[in-house]
């Protein structure tokens, strides 16, 4: 009997200037489990995901926690930038969220290490953000927010600003320790073959107003080797993801959206 | 026959320079950039099993540290500085104005060496002076900018006076303060140079406190880091690099403030500033001495913009970008 972690219900948020970014939205994310946010940019999935955080506050509705969190260090945010603080060495930066915790800095030290190993970081402690590639940058990001042992992992769009093959790389890398951690994920991406690759569920969602169009299961089995990205199977989860993801854009009996004809929302 | 004895002098000068910089130029001082490949090459043959051709510019060693100070950055102004005081000098004489007009820059040496004594504990009262106001512009202006971000309503409440006090001319209030102060002229004299520096410091660390990286400012909610916590770790560090720039315009901006509190007060005495020796100079038409006393306060001015570089470097060197070096 799965647990459920996050339930939001009726969740909308309206913004000041009146953009409704989210109307009536429920979903529930269980324990352990790895959901995707796909949708439009403009669809509410940062915001759903900043809401869930308590990064803001919602306009109407409700998100409950289960009851299987404990209440210090719940959740950990990786954002789309790194968002390293350049002053600071890679084990500062690291460090930040334990230090803020007010915990004692040799006891920290050992989790921050922890939390770099498996990131595959170590040796790099005492350099500078700024010395790092894009993808190493991302790594710190995630280091840190690990260094916390989350029970929930909120992501949002994280490797959006990276090359092709350090996201794969990436990708794989999450994969392999949500499996042997068994955190939950919401992982928030406007790209299909990455949701469908890591997730086993991917919540697809529409724009104007922000809602859940579609919810699919991905009934694949973990470990999902590089194989599986050209597999029959995967190819058919994300056709299908693709499918309802252009109906939400443009109606049922869809037409491909040409720019000389000047189609009328 | 005027006309002729300049071009006969321009002539022969065309000659002196050309060799001075054909001279300049032979000078091993430092390896220009375009020697390298061929250094690198020379080198690299003895290691290399086959010579190739087509260097990698990038695989080139960098230039030896030692002519870190020898290179053209450095000499080039020297030079043309070399040039612009014998071209002085040679005019100064060629034309024969009087020495209470435009002295030579070599009777200007003369004073400058002959008043030491007069001038150089007048300048060490206005460096006094400079730096008291300098300190307190940097922690006032410090704690101000704080309170500032601490609330939106503060901020809105009193930048405005700030930028007032900033705007009114430093001229026109200085007899006030001088007057208001006249029991004590060094605190008159402060405060004024104070006026001139505060600013700065103010506006760019205000600038720097709001220009916080928003998803950071997201961690640490998220982190339920409290108000001290996001300002001593977020907020102070990423207002270093505005800080110092706010440092480095204040510093000359409190000297100057220090030499316009002299010159509107003019008290001389045992506690003249070196404001008051230029002043003095002028009354009595000692034009070299004039200059000389310039030369001090121009040199006092780079000597505090140089030592702001310097600990903005050291302070920064590590992480900003305006103090790092890359290699393109």
């Amino acid at each position: 009997m799965p647990t459920p972690v996050i339930t939001l219900r009726q969740v909308s948020k309206v913004y000041t200037n009146g953009t409704v970014a989210l109307q009536d939205m429920n979903m529930t994310i269980q324990e352990g489990e790895f959901v995707s946010l796909v949708g439009p940019s403009g669809c509410g999935k940062s915001t759903v995901l900043r809401l869930i955080a308590g990064l803001g506050n919602m306009t109407t509705g409700s998100i409950e926690w289960g009851q299987t969190l404990t209440e210090n260090h719940k959740l950990a945010f990786v954002f789309q930038e790194p968002a390293l603080m350049p002053w600071a060495t890679v084990m500062d930066n690291v460090r930040l969220p334990l230090k803020l915790a007010g915990e004692p800095k040799h006891k920290a030290d050992q989790d921050v290490l922890e939390s770099l190993q498996l990131v595959g970081l170590r040796g790099f402690e005492r350099s500078f953000p700024r010395e790092l590639s894009g993808g190493m940058r991302m790594r710190v990001s995630i280091a840190r927010a690990l260094v916390t042992k989350p029970q929930v992992l909120l992501m949002d769009e994280p490797f959006g600003a990276l090359d092709e093959i350090t996201r794969s790389k990436l990708n794989s890398d999450v994969l392999e320790l949500w499996q042997e951690k068994r955190w939950t994920v919401v992982f928030v991406t406007h790209n299909i073959y990455e949701a469908v690759y890591l997730s086993n569920r991917v919540v697809v969602m529409a724009a104007r107003p922000g809602r859940v169009v579609a919810d699919i299961p991905i009934d694949a089995p973990y470990p999902r080797s590089e194989e599986f990205r050209t597999s029959m199977l995967y190819n058919t989860y994300c056709r299908e993801v693709s499918a309802r993801l252009q109906e939400a854009m443009y109606g049922v009996d869809h037409h491909p959206p040409t720019f000389a004809a000047g189609r009328s929302r | 026959m005027m006309f002729d004895r300049f071009t006969s002098i321009l002539t022969g000068w065309q000659d002196w320079l050309g060799s001075l910089l054909g001279l300049a130029e032979r000078l091993p001082l430092h390896l220009p950039d375009w020697a390298l490949p061929q250094l690198a090459a020379t080198a690299g043959e003895k290691l290399r099993p086959q010579p190739t051709e087509t260097r990698d510019p990038v695989l080139l060693p960098p230039a030896p540290r030692m002519s870190k100070w020898l290179n053209w950055d450095v000499v080039a102004p020297i030079v043309v500085g070399i040039l612009f005081l014998v071209g002085w000098e040679v005019a100064v004489r060629l034309t024969g104005i009087p020495h209470y007009l435009l002295p030579g820059p070599i009777l200007v040496g003369q004073t400058l060496v002959q008043e030491w004594g007069t001038l150089f504990p007048s300048l060490l009262i206005t460096l006094q002076i400079t730096v008291v106001a300098f300190f307190c512009a940097t922690v006032s202006g410090l704690l101000i900018s704080i309170l500032f971000t601490q609330s939106k309503w503060i901020e809105r409440s009193f930048f405005p006076y700030a930028v007032i006090l900033q705007t009114m001319p430093i001229v026109s209030i200085a007899p006030l303060i001088i007057i208001w102060l006249r029991n004590n002229t060094f605190a008159a004299m402060v405060v004024c140079a104070w006026i001139v520096a505060f600013f700065p410091i103010l506006s760019n660390t205000t600038l720097g406190l709001n220009s916080v990286d928003h998803n950071l400012l997201n961690l640490f909610q998220l982190y339920k880091a409290n108000r001290w916590q996001t300002l001593i770790y977020l907020r102070l560090p990423s207002a270093m690099p505005y800080f110092m720039g706010g440092l480095r315009i204040s510093g000359g901006l409190s000297l100057i403030g220090a030499v316009v509190a002299e010159f509107v007060a003019g008290t001389g005495g045992q506690r003249a500033g070196i404001a008051y020796q230029i002043l003095i100079s002028s009354f009595n038409l000692q034009v070299p001495r004039m200059f000389a006393a310039l030369i001090m306060v121009t040199g006092l001015g780079i000597l505090i913009f140089v030592s702001m570089s310097a600990l903005s470097d050291k302070v920064l060197g590590q992480w900003h970008e305006s103090a790092t070096r890359r290699e393109n």
